[in-house]
């Protein structure tokens, strides 16, 4: 039966996606295109309901509304995918803000400490580092 | 080599008096050799224990860095008393980013070796001045604690299965030939350190930090060293279903 290799290969292409590294912008047209046929898919099968059991007759599947409720599995197989990498993208993203928050402050608490250590010695807090990350060892020493 | 600015902030810390402080090597320059190596501890949830596993280490090491990952029980509190250097994450992030922050630290402070040490006591002083010592003498990149090199560690069966299938996990992963995958107990040389990008936050960072090393190219060496399982350590150590978590944040990126 054709409806069972379309979903499994359905199936596949969405663990797929997962795995494989976040797509740009060729994803989100593709998205974006599906979901457009997607309605005029659901409003021919409202308008026509014959029609659309014809078309899941055609991939072996008996009733129009069944073939509806396949393709409601893979679209929300596809959701889980998708929101799945945009959380894990987002709290990347927030875990490196809040370590360049971390590493600033912990700069600034050394930095306003010197100060009041050495006062006459060194020059006042030298400011926001341009790149924590590569916060120059050599000008905190005296 | 003179001590470090950050240094001059312990000098007025209350006195941690049990082994030698690091106050003992003020002035003088460093006696050790250990001097240029950064303990990076990642801290979470651990007040009861964290005061004496850094008085201990400070001991070896005078300089450590400790990463405070969002813990709720006064941890940091108890970490700055003993004059460790303690970052704060906002938010917790988990242990993989305050492992990565801890290494950004201490990077930016001059480290020669970065060395990755538990917070929970479960690591030994001892062996982890030897891994620097070893580090430097054979002039490694990195070299990985392994609890399956000697017998002095002692882990329960279940714990074990999971440990080996963790283990060969990674070997299949990164063409690393390791007994131990999942130690905490790292030293990683500077230019080794530089190339680490760990971006799984949670546990998985394990195997990543692993990978990493393998993909820089560095001549790596494994030393056995102790775990202590106490019955801290027990209580708190993650559970076994975890290593669930772990492979699936490992497959699905």
């Amino acid at each position: 039966m054709w409806i069972k290799i379309l979903l499994i290969v359905a199936v596949v292409a969405v663990t797929v996606g997962l795995t494989r590294a976040t797509g740009g912008a060729r994803h989100q047209a593709v998205r974006r295109i599906l979901l457009v046929v997607f309605v005029l898919a659901a409003g021919v099968s409202v308008l026509w309901p014959p029609l659309l059991t014809k078309a899941a007759n055609l991939v072996g599947v008996g009733r129009g509304a069944d073939l509806l409720l396949y393709a409601l599995v893979i679209a929300f197989l596809t959701y889980i995918s998708t929101s799945y990498r945009r959380m894990s993208r987002m709290s990347r993203d927030l875990t490196t803000l809040a370590r360049e928050l971390t590493l600033l402050r912990a700069q600034v608490e050394e930095d306003a400490g010197h100060a009041d250590l050495h006062k006459s010695s060194t020059p006042g807090p030298q400011g926001l580092p341009r790149d924590t990350a590569s916060t120059t060892y050599d000008s905190q020493r005296d | 080599m003179p001590s470090d600015l950050p240094d001059d902030d312990r000098v007025d810390v209350p006195a941690d008096g049990l082994v030698h402080g690091p106050a003992d090597d003020l002035g003088e320059g460093p006696a050790d050799d250990l001097d240029d190596a950064w303990l990076v501890v990642p801290l979470y949830d651990e007040a009861t224990v964290i005061g004496d596993v850094l008085r201990e280490a400070l001991g070896t090491f005078p300089s450590i860095v400790v990463v405070d990952d969002g813990s709720t029980d006064g941890s940091p509190a108890q970490a700055r008393a003993t004059g460790a250097h303690v970052l704060q994450h906002p938010v917790n992030l988990g242990q993989g980013a305050a492992l990565q922050t801890g290494i950004a630290y201490a990077l930016a402070h001059g480290a020669r070796y970065v060395v990755t040490f538990d917070a929970d006591g479960q690591h030994q002083v001892a062996d982890a001045a030897d891994m620097v010592r070893l580090a430097r003498a054979e002039d490694l990149g990195a070299v990985l604690g392994s609890r399956f090199l000697d017998d002095r560690t002692q882990a329960g069966l279940v714990k074990r299965v999971v440990l080996r299938a963790a283990v060969w996990f990674t070997n299949a992963t990164t063409g690393m030939r390791l007994t131990d995958a999942h130690n905490g107990l790292r030293v990683i040389r500077r230019d080794a350190a530089l190339q680490i990008d760990l971006r799984q936050a949670r546990m998985a960072h394990a195997s990543e930090i692993i990978a990493q090393i393998a993909r820089t190219g560095v001549p790596w060496r494994e030393h056995p060293v102790h775990v202590l399982y106490t019955d801290y350590s027990r209580a708190k150590g993650q559970s076994v279903l975890n290593s669930v978590n772990i492979l699936v944040d490992l497959v699905f990126k």
